[in-house]
């Protein structure tokens, strides 16, 4: 089965052609597998917001290939990007960014809705019944704004998996979060990665939740240092 | 199933509800703006016409009277001039030569209405120890009145009018101390006289006019002035009022006869015209651009406050032109919304104005003219200026980097 990532020596700098010019990734290789629940761990300034980007097709490498389910994206125009972006990839950011002036169903539907271009009843069952998947049924009518941060980052986490996506990127999903919060919106991603088998890569400082996926990459100064898989059973 | 709207417009809509304060002001701004210019377009548009209306029931479209008696200098061979200083001959009461002929030539134009000959000079009234010089008009009333409608301006009597019969106006009548049923005697300069029966009184609205205007048949004032046959002028009327002055220049080149339009003898008033629509069409331009600029700044705003809405949407999937569109929507709605409050804001402040704004004689100062087209060209108007003052912050929009706008 192909790789849902495959990242190739991709390097990064910021400032290109300035007397600035800094490369902030050396090189990474990357692959994760269909199904996999990855964490990435990495002290503040390392780059991992800077990897996720890259991944998620927001950014481009300075150099090296990023390849998504198998296809490279080196070919690709921006509007190849938003597309293939809007089709494989969910994301989940630490400040939930629902957009305000939407209710949560709303907010669910939107990647549906800018990719189909307009509404169709089938879009409302599917936020309705991805709403109910994280236990947020009695709030779908609510504007997004009047909830709670973890209710809120459910509904983010709802929105990025629209598409059903192949791949969810989460920068610091709960980092924003109170311990149980936290707690509760780790525990929906890692059970939508059970029964989806959806992939999902997640930046966080909490070595708490990294420990109960099932790798943890270690981003230092732009370069992956460490691989540690199956810490879950690792004796502690 | 429901048929949903592009979501471009469902986006724009929800900006545009959720900031409503801002819409409200941009939408007040907008609103005054079109409001000024369509009170402005349709005040300016009823002054003309009453202008046109007024000047159009007293006076033909063009006119056709004999040319000038010019007197050339005597020669006395090529370039050899003589009698270098000519004085211009004074002007007699000429009959338009084989006017018979030329009024079968003007019927035959597509765009000549009516064409009525009448026989013009001046008298002398007399009644009692009273006289008052006045202009005899002799025409057929049948197609005089098409062209000034003397019976809509009959305060007394009839304004039939028989071989004896005279209609003169409120003035004269008051000068002589006559009413319907008396006599006139009428002398002209060659020593002609005859006794005429005032049969009707008019009030053209215009005190020298009442004073001096007088009505007879035709035969009447062509005995009357020794024009037995003839007509001093053709009164024309024509299907496009505004070519009265390309017709007429066409008749005078055509015929031997000199043709002046009413453009032509009401030029001060055109000319008014003119630089009242060039200061018009300045103002609008620049209630216009305001408005445009107002639009614009108003979205740059909203670029800004919305860059991490936009972001987000970039990395859901939404493409350039979708972010593109939400905002030259949001512009062309402002424009659109705004004119159509602007333009009831306009067409009521007009009403108002035209209910209390009154002449001396206590008649409107301007008809109520409010065509739907100013309106529907007003709304198009301020929709596509919405949509061009959209276009630099949509263009912002559309270009933002997804990266900046979440991290930012
Ligand atoms: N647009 C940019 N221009 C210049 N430098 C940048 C830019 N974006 C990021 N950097 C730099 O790249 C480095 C990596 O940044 P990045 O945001 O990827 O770190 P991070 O690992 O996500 O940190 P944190 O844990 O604080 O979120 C930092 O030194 C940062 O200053
Ligand atoms: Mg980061």
């Amino acid at each position: 089965m192909v790789d849902v990532l495959a990242l190739g020596q991709i390097r990064k700098s910021y400032n290109v052609g300035t007397p600035v010019e800094t490369e902030v990734l050396h090189g990474i290789d990357l692959t994760l597998a269909a199904g996999e629940f990855v964490a990435l761990m990495g002290p503040s300034g390392s780059g991992k917001s800077t990897l996720l980007n890259i991944i998620g097709l927001l950014d481009r490498p300075t150099s090296g290939t990023v390849s998504i389910n198998g296809q490279s994206t080196a070919g690709l125009s921006e509007s190849g990007l938003t597309a293939l972006r809007g089709h494989t990839i969910g994301f989940v950011f630490q400040y939930h960014y629902l957009i305000s002036a939407f209710t949560a169903a709303e907010n669910v539907m939107m990647p549906m809705l800018v990719s189909h271009g307009r509404r169709t009843d089938a879009m409302q069952d599917v936020a309705y019944g991805l709403l109910a998947d994280v236990e947020l049924t009695r709030w779908r009518d609510n504007r997004a704004t009047n909830m709670s941060g973890g209710q809120q980052q459910r509904v983010a986490i709802a929105r990025a998996l629209a598409m059903n996506p192949s791949l969810v990127l989460a920068d610091e999903p709960t980092g924003n979060l109170d311990s149980v919060s936290a707690d509760g919106v780790f525990d929906l991603m890692r059970r939508i990665n059970k029964e989806r088998s959806t992939t999902f890569l997640i930046v966080t400082h909490n070595l708490e939740l990294a420990r109960r996926c099932d790798r943890i990459l270690d981003v230092i100064d732009g370069r992956i240092s460490g691989q540690e898989a199956g810490r879950l059973s690792a004796p502690a | 199933m429901r048929n949903w709207a592009p979501i471009e417009w469902t986006i724009a809509l929800r900006f545009l509800t959720e900031g409503i304060m801002q819409t409200v002001f941009i939408l007040t701004g907008i609103a005054m703006g079109v409001g000024v210019i369509v009170f402005m377009s349709a005040m300016l548009a009823g002054l003309q016409a009453n202008f046109i209306k007024r000047v159009l029931t007293s006076q033909a479209h063009i006119q056709i009277i004999p040319p000038d008696e010019i007197a050339r200098p005597l020669r006395s061979g090529t370039d050899i001039v003589e009698g270098a200083i000519v004085q211009r001959p004074s002007q007699r009461i000429l009959s338009i030569d084989q006017w018979q002929t030329i009024r079968t030539a003007m019927k035959a134009r597509p765009d000549v209405v009516t064409v009525s000959p009448t026989a013009t000079g001046s008298a002398l009234a007399i009644r009692g120890d009273a006289s008052r010089s006045i202009t005899l008009t002799g025409m057929e009333p049948e197609l005089y009145f098409q062209i000034v409608r003397v019976p809509d301006y009959i305060v007394v009597g009839t304004s039939k009018l028989e071989s004896d019969d005279i209609l003169i106006g409120t003035e004269l009548a008051k000068d002589l101390g006559a009413t319907i049923g008396d006599k006139l005697n009428l002398s002209v300069s060659s020593g002609a006289t005859r006794v005429l029966t005032i049969t009707g009184i008019f009030d053209l609205g215009n005190k020298s006019a009442n004073e001096r205007n007088t009505f007879v048949a035709l035969r009447t004032a062509q005995s009357l002035l020794d024009l037995i046959g003839g007509v001093t002028t053709l009164d024309v009327t024509v299907t496009d009022i505004y070519a009265a002055e390309s017709i007429a220049q066409d008749i005078s080149a055509a015929l031997p006869i000199q043709a002046d339009s009413w453009i032509k003898t009401n030029a001060q008033f055109f000319t008014a015209v003119s630089a009242q629509q060039s200061s018009n069409t300045l103002i609008r331009s620049f209630v216009g651009l305001s408005v445009a600029f107002g639009i614009a700044a108003v979205l740059v705003v909203s670029v800004i406050q919305r860059s991490k809405d936009i972001g987000i949407l970039r990395a859901m999937g939404a493409r350039r032109g979708q972010v593109l569109g939400v905002f030259l929507i949001q512009g062309g709605v402002l424009g659109l919304i705004g004119s159509l409050i602007g333009s009831s804001l306009g067409a009521g402040a007009l009403g108002l104005w035209h209910g209390t704004a009154r002449q001396a004689d206590g008649t409107e100062l301007f008809p109520l003219i409010l065509e739907p087209s100013l309106f529907v060209i007003a709304a198009a108007v301020a929709t596509l200026t919405g949509v061009a003052a959209g276009m630099a912050p949509a263009l912002r929009a559309a270009r933002l980097d997804p990266v900046e706008a979440i991290r930012g």
